[in-house]
C-alpha cells in the first residue's frame, strides 16, 4: 500500500509563493487564474499492510511529524 | 557551571555561540544530537543553522533527535534553555514554545542588523536588560516570520525603529506582532530570531548582544546554585 499525504498551508495563512505564481500566470496571459497555493506531497509506502492500518499509521505520522497543526492541514489518500 | 551547546547535523553557529559565551565568562561544551544525557549541565543553547537540512520544516526533524528528550527534561526542571534562529524553530516544533516560524513575508533571506526593543525582562535572555531598551543585532534567516499558535506567545523582544517605536516598516519579515523573541510563562525557555552571539565585540555590528547573553549566563549561574523550580 502507498499513502500520498498532501500538506497544505492553513487557508487563513498567507502563501506568498502561491501569490507570486498567480501574478506570473496572469502576466503570461492566464488572467482567469484566481488563487494559486503551493502544497507539498509526501508518499509513504507500507508494504503488506491493509488500507485501514495505513490510514491510521499515516495519520499518526502526520500528527506527530509530517504536518505542523499550527500552520498546516493535511489529507491522506491510500493507493494499492 | 557549564552550558551545553546542542549540535545537530547542519547546525553552523555552535562555534560562534561557544566563542561568545566563553568571551563573557561561561564554560561551554558541545553536545552532539545523538547523545541522550545532559547530566552535569546547567543550561543549554540550541544554536542557529539548518538542523537536518531544514528538511520537511525547519526544526521538524531535529525535535526528534535523541538529545531532545534530555532538553525537554532540563526545561521541565526549570533550567535555562535558549534557542537562537534555527534553535527558535526547533523549540517551537518541540512544543517547548508556542507557535511556528514560516517563510519571511517577502520570501527573501534577510541578513542584516535589525533593531529590537526589550518588551519583558522576565526571561533568561532579558533579565539584565531594561524594558524599552533598543538593541541592534544581526538577523540571518529565511524562516523568521513568527506565527502564533492557539496558545499565546509571550514576547520578550520586538522589531522596532532605531528610536524604539514598533512600526510595520521596522518589521523585517512579517512576524506576528513584530515578535523577534519569546519566552515561556516562567521565562526559563527563551528564543530569539536575531543572533546575539554575533553582536558582542567592537568589530561586529554592535555589542548589544552582550546584555542578552550575560542575562543567560547569570540565569545559568543561578540555576547551577539550585535556584530553579523543581
Amino acid at each position: 500500500m502507498r499513502a500520498v499525504v498532501t500538506i497544505t498551508r492553513r487557508s487563513d495563512i498567507a502563501d506568498p509563493e502561491g501569490a507570486t505564481i498567480a501574478r506570473a500566470l496572469s502576466d503570461l496571459g492566464y488572467g482567469e487564474v484566481g488563487t494559486v497555493r503551493v502544497n507539498r506531497t509526501i508518499e509513504v509506502s507500507l508494504p503488506g499492510r491493509d488500507r485501514e492500518y495505513v490510514l491510521s499509521a499515516v495519520r499518526g505520522m502526520c500528527d506527530k511529524m509530517l504536518a505542523n497543526p499550527v500552520m498546516e492541514d493535511y489529507e491522506i489518500e491510500v493507493f494499492d | 557551571m557549564t552550558v551545553g551547546i546542542i549540535v545537530f547535523p547542519g547546525t553552523n553557529c555552535e562555534e560562534d555561540v561557544a566563542y561568545a559565551l566563553d568571551a563573557l565568562g561561561a564554560e561551554t561544551v558541545p553536545v552532539w544530537h545523538r547523545e541522550t544525557s545532559l547530566d552535569g549541565l546547567t543550561a543549554v543553547v540550541l544554536p542557529g543553522g539548518f538542523a537536518h537540512g531544514d528538511y520537511l520544516r525547519a526544526g521538524a526533524i531535529a525535535r526528534f533527535s535523541p538529545i531532545m528528550a534530555a532538553v525537554e527534561k532540563l526545561a521541565a526542571e526549570g533550567h535555562p534553555v535558549l534557542g537562537i534562529c534555527n534553535g527558535f524553530q526547533i523549540l517551537c516544533e518541540a512544543g517547548l514554545l508556542p507557535g511556528a516560524l514560516i517563510a519571511n513575508r517577502d520570501l527573501r533571506f534577510i541578513c542584516r542588523p535589525v533593531h529590537v526593543r526589550v518588551e519583558s525582562t522576565d526571561s533568561v535572555l532579558t533579565r539584565a536588560a531594561a524594558i524599552g531598551q533598543v538593541l541592534t543585532i544581526p538577523l540571518n534567516s529565511y524562516e523568521g516570520n513568527y506565527l502564533p499558535g492557539p496558545e499565546a506567545a509571550r514576547p520578550i523582544l520586538r522589531y522596532c525603529e532605531a528610536d524604539g517605536s514598533v512600526t510595520g516598516a521596522a518589521n523585517p519579515n512579517g512576524s506576528s506582532d513584530s515578535v523577534a523573541g519569546i519566552a515561556n510563562s516562567s521565562g526559563t525557555v527563551a528564543a530569539v530570531m536575531p543572533h546575539p552571539e554575533r553582536a558582542i565585540e567592537p568589530f561586529m555590528a554592535s555589542t548589544d548582544g552582550r546584555v542578552l547573553l550575560e542575562s543567560f549566563i547569570a540565569a545559568s549561574e543561578a540555576a547551577s546554585l539550585g535556584a530553579v523550580d523543581g
